[in-house]
């Protein structure tokens, strides 16, 4: 039985005049201790999917969520706020793109992290224990001292790796990417890359990795989900999906990619008529 | 790709011994204790109608050098000269000539375009400054071309910011670097906030444009692929340091300085 499973889920957001129908019916399942990527652009509902896992998305009417998402035997739809509490954070983790507007500026690191493990594991007698153990084992240097630091005396990268490590705090069986290495040099990109594989094996926890970027999913993700315009257009084995894609869109996309040593006149685009063409044709 | 400008011996800007160093003070009477070697000794040529490409990660100095050259960064030594001329230590009285001549496309779409402007005041912004007779039935006609140039429609002018996606507002951008006929362009980060299909509508605009106007680039840039896609010469900058400098296929294929063999690795490849 997979760890959590998706079966046709819709969203829409619902404005004053018309109605957005951000994510139109996507399926996928993701099974314990694997990764799945999500690939997509901007406007491709890849990061709406991922917020409705725990519902962090607006309430009805202004977002309306419909289909199924079941983590082990729960029905996160039919949750209410105390079961969707116990859900966030512990079961299903969160890191997003930008460290330096995740992380509350006028706390110190080390104080942002109690609290996630204040809130989600009460029974841990030694919390300050349990934060220089966690900064520790996302690679920061002299956790003891640096536990103390604010924010803005990290790095990016630094940051980053305090948001992964309060999302690992409370050891949640999911942890959700949405674009992490995005802001971040190439280098730190590496870095944080490698750290998370690390993580994922030493936990055992299953990761989704949301990001517009297909080369950071090579040598990452089990398995890869394209989405497009709301819908999953292609998945599968991350290798069979980038050797032998079959989509028009994952081409596309795979293709406008600059090669380092590959030198080309022009980058390819994406022609979205010629998709919805072949889409057709092939519908 | 081929210049369409025969680009002449004389480089168009030459940057010899260029720091911008800003002190670090502390004590309890606040002096100078140190200073960070924003941009340390740093020396290179760019040549006329070619795109030289200014790799390096955060805080290597990179953007530094770019505000340096238009005058946004104190310069604390060197000289930079442009088509021959000497452009430190002059006026901002006497250096607004050079402003028309190069301009600066941004990274950040939604931060680089006031939200209270139409597109039409944000394009005709420099040309009020820079051709103050024009008349303003022109310089209308002169945003629509703009518009249509980088692919947008004239119409848009009378839109606001917000209704744009982030390629288009970068479009908007360019026709504003554009409005003055410049011949030197800064992009700084230009793509870098971009999806990956919209940056490669957007670099192949550059280039195009490139072709079409004679300009020539400084893409600054911290993916080592799109500034070994567009540049001819690459420029690797690490703490202040230039530390290499090299035909673009060069780079790739024999880098000589530990630190670019490094960023080589780094950069997320795709075997397929």
């Amino acid at each position: 039985m997979p760890l959590l499973s998706v079966e046709d889920l819709r969203i829409a957001f619902h404005g004053r005049d018309r109605v957005v129908e951000a994510v139109k019916g996507v399926s996928f399942t993701l099974e314990a201790g694997r990764t799945l990527a999500i690939v997509g652009e901007s406007g491709s509902g890849k990061s709406v999917t991922a917020l409705s896992l725990t519902r962090l998305l607006p309430d009805p009417p202004t977002c309306r969520v419909s289909g199924a998402i079941r983590y082990g035997d729960r029905e996160v739809l039919g949750l209410d706020r105390r079961g969707l509490q116990a859900l966030r954070g512990k079961e299903i983790a969160y890191i997003f793109q930008e460290p330096s507007s995740s992380l509350n500026p006028v706390f110190t690191v080390g104080d942002q992290i109690a609290e996630a493990i204040r809130l989600h594991l009460p029974e841990v007698k030694d919390v300050r224990g349990r934060v220089v153990e966690a900064l520790r084992q996302v690679g920061i240097a002299d956790p003891e001292r640096r536990h103390a630091a604010y924010p803005h005396e990290l790095s990016g990268g630094m940051q980053q790796r305090v948001m992964i490590a309060m999302a690992l705090a409370c050891r949640p069986r999911i942890l959700v990417a949405d674009e992490p290495t995005t802001a971040l040099d190439v280098t730190i990109q590496k870095q944080i890359i490698d750290l998370l594989r690390d993580l994922r094996a030493s936990a055992g926890m299953s990761v989704i990795l949301i990001t517009h970027n297909f080369g950071i999913v090579q040598g990452f993700a089990d398995e890869v989900a394209v989405m497009y315009r709301g819908q999953i257009v292609e998945n599968g084995p991350t290798e069979e999906v980038l050797r032998h894609p079959r989509h028009p869109y994952t081409r596309a996309l795979i293709g406008c990619i600059p090669r380092l040593g590959v030198r080309q006149d022009r980058l390819a685009t994406i022609d979205h008529a010629a998709i919805a063409r072949e889409m057709a044709a092939g519908a | 790709m081929t210049a369409p400008v025969a680009s002449t011996d004389a480089p168009l800007l030459e940057v010899k011994n260029l720091k911008v160093h800003y002190p670090l003070r502390g004590g309890f009477l606040k002096r100078v204790v140190d200073h960070v070697r924003a941009v340390d000794d740093v020396s290179f040529t760019v040549a006329r109608g070619r795109t030289t490409g200014l790799v390096g990660e955060s805080g290597s100095g990179k953007t530094t050098i770019g505000r340096a050259l238009i005058k946004l960064a104190p310069i604390t030594g060197g000289s930079i000269r442009y088509a021959g001329a000497e452009l430190t230590g002059l006026s901002n009285r006497a250096f607004l000539p050079f402003r028309k001549r190069v301009q600066m496309i941004f990274q950040d779409p939604f931060n680089s375009l006031n939200p209270r402007m139409t597109v039409e005041g944000i394009i005709r912004e420099p040309l009020d400054l820079h051709f103050p007779a024009m008349s303003r039935a022109d310089k209308r006609d002169r945003v629509a071309s703009l518009l249509r140039r980088v692919g947008l429609e004239a119409e848009h002018m009378h839109r606001y910011p917000h209704e744009f996606s982030g390629g288009q507002r970068q479009r908007i951008g360019i026709a504003r670097a554009l409005a003055v006929e410049p011949e030197f362009i800064i992009c700084d980060e230009a793509v870098s906030a971009l999806d990956v299909s919209v940056q490669a509508q957007i670099v192949n605009l550059l280039q195009d444009l490139q072709a079409e106007l004679g300009l020539t680039y400084l893409f600054i840039a911290h993916d080592l692929a799109v500034v070994e896609h567009i540049g001819d010469h690459v420029l690797v900058m690490h703490q202040g340091k230039l530390v290499e400098s090299a035909a673009a296929e060069e780079i790739y294929r024999d880098p000589k300085d530990p630190y670019t063999r490094r960023l080589l690795e780094a950069v997320p490849k795709l075997a397929v």
